[in-house]
């Protein structure tokens, strides 16, 4: 079990927007961008000419099934892994051409829980907040604040592997919005979790956003995630974008009754049980035995 | 849908982004080690038995043997600056294994999305590598006491000891996080370092001086780190010690080594979450 979720509303001393010109030009381009984006391995085609728009301030949801392309797209839109061809901009700069400006402006929370075990809660937040060139009195203060906003504050200096999973990816969440970043990327982040866990960490993102106008692109393959927290979402399988829309344009879209499950099947021809490489089932499998 | 405001652009504050800040992500990459170090130090303690083994198991048997010309010192004392090197050696080649586990933890994807430079990244890992391999050099000094081991405790010479086992430690770890990076796997990077550890140790003038060693031997020595990194050692760290290659030398060679492997790492570096 994992804590509650407090919702602690909007702190009085968080700026919400203060440079003008700043605001004009995120409102003009989309928060991502990517134009023909396709990433092979050997003979592999993992991503093929993927091209999406995520408007700023939008929880967006990347659907699909195991190896359908999701974390191949996350990997090179965090820079982590340079695309075989087509182009991407990611908080208003090229991924390939400027890919320190673009990791100024992200956040990111990787599938496997990263948070350091060996490390207190705070020692965590104090690391990352180093990295990304926070001042000593901006650390203090931010470090504090998302402690409570997490609601973590009285764990802070217990070492993370005495935490139980919610509790590391609240931590997470905390430690990937230090810096405010424009566009935060989560990688599956309730995998593993229990169902209330998964609820707080739903509120949490949905907080974040509201909080900060943070552009948030989630990859999930749990429908019900994606259809409570997504503005819209994209189906990929096999490489390629299937569908993108709101939840309730796709279900239109597929007719009836349906739900995202059925979408789900529609788009991608399969079910969400099948597939998924040995490797694949063995670090969700990792993840969530961590977890427990 | 509704519309919010956008996220502040610049996220970031505005401290420099230059040598300073350089400066202080590789010290932040130190601390880390260091915290993770102070919350478990049992490992510190086990790495103390090797050394110990050595140094109070061979080097008593080989100390009676009076058969290596160690010029004016006595074996004990000559042998005491190799198994520092040595011991300091075993620790870092297998450095690359706690590079694949951050890997695997996601931790290592998180510092690489960060907009630190993969520079200061490598050379952070390198020197907390070598803040462990410290704890070596405290056990071998202490043990240097207790076995009557003639060290030299003058400041400027203790300085100098600590600076080579941390460019010493660099190097290895270094050389075994680049070895992670393209094995990839846990149990390659420990057969790797288990292959190298030996032919590195011996190879070079740890626990016999180069010139009992056959040419081709004799050859490879010349072009092994441990050799300098023993050398410098043996000149600063016990009393009537000199080094046979220059003092000088050795630490230029020992540079060159860290600043070339960081280089090749830094390269590789990214590879690794892929």
């Amino acid at each position: 079990m994992t804590g509650t979720w407090h919702d602690v509303g909007r702190p009085e001393d968080v700026p919400a927007v203060q440079d003008t010109d700043t605001v004009a030009a995120i409102s003009r381009s989309p928060a991502i961008h990517t134009e023909e984006l396709t990433r092979c391995f050997g003979d592999l085609v993992a991503v093929d000419a993927v091209s999406i728009d995520v408007h700023a301030g939008e929880i967006f949801g990347l659907l699909g099934p195991n190896g359908a392309g999701k974390s191949t797209m996350i990997k090179m839109l965090t820079t982590l892994l340079p695309p075989t061809a087509g182009s991407a901009q990611v908080a208003g700069f090229d991924i390939v051409r400027d890919p320190t400006s673009v990791r100024r402006r992200i956040g990111y929370v990787p599938q496997a829980l990263s948070a350091d075990g060996a490390l207190s809660g705070y020692e965590n937040l104090l690391v990352s907040s180093r990295l990304y060139g926070l001042t000593r009195s901006e650390r203090e203060e931010r470090i504090r604040e998302a402690l409570e906003l997490v609601g973590l504050a009285d764990v802070a200096d217990q070492l993370v592997r005495e935490y139980s999973g919610g509790m590391i990816r609240r931590l997470e969440i905390a430690q990937a919005m230090l810096h405010r970043p424009a566009v935060l990327f989560m990688d599956e982040p309730t995998v593993g979790l229990d169902p209330v866990a998964r609820r707080v960490v739903w509120g949490h993102v949905r907080h974040l956003r509201d909080l900060w106008g943070t552009t948030i692109l989630i990859t999930t393959h749990y429908m019900d995630e994606a259809d409570d927290l997504a503005d819209r979402v994209a189906v990929m399988h096999q490489g390629h974008v299937a569908a993108v829309g709101t939840p309730a344009e796709l279900k239109v879209a597929v007719g009836g009754e349906a739900t995202l499950d059925d979408v789900f099947v529609h788009f991608t021809g399969a079910s969400i049980e099948t597939g998924g490489s040995y490797r694949d089932v063995l670090r969700t499998r990792r993840t969530a035995r961590r977890l427990s | 849908m509704t519309s919010y405001a956008p996220a502040a652009q610049p996220a970031v504050s505005p401290s420099p982004w230059g040598p300073v800040a350089f400066l202080g992500h590789v010290l932040t990459v130190v601390d880390a080690e260091t915290r993770k170090l102070r919350h478990d130090p049992v490992e510190l303690l086990m790495r103390a038995v090797q050394p110990t083994l050595w140094l109070v198991v061979f080097g008593q048997v080989m100390a009676r043997l009076r058969g290596v010309p160690t010029g004016p010192l006595r074996y004990l004392d000559f042998m005491a600056p190799g198994i520092l090197a040595q011991s300091v050696l075993f620790v870092a080649i297998f450095y690359g294994v706690s590079a694949i586990r951050e890997r695997d933890l996601g931790v290592l994807n998180k510092y690489m999305v960060s907009p630190v430079s993969r520079t200061a990244l490598v050379l952070g890992k390198a020197l907390s590598a070598g803040i462990r391999a410290l704890s070596q050099a405290v056990v071998v000094y202490v043990l240097a006491l207790l076995l009557g081991i003639r060290a030299e405790w003058a400041p400027l010479n203790v300085i100098g000891v600590l600076l080579l086992i941390l460019m010493g430690s660099a190097v290895f770890s270094t050389l075994s996080l680049a070895i992670a990076c393209i094995v990839k796997t846990h149990e390659r990077v420990m057969g790797m370092g288990q292959v190298m550890t030996m032919p590195l140790f011996f190879a070079s003038n740890a626990i016999y001086p180069i010139v009992l060693m056959p040419g081709w031997l004799r050859a490879i020595a010349s072009v092994n780190p441990l050799t300098y990194e023993v050398d410098a050692l043996r000149a600063l760290m016990v009393r009537g010690g000199a080094s046979s290659i220059g003092l000088g030398v050795d630490f230029v060679v020992l540079l060159a080594f860290v600043a070339m492997l960081v280089a090749i790492t830094t390269r590789l570096y990214p590879r690794l979450v892929v």
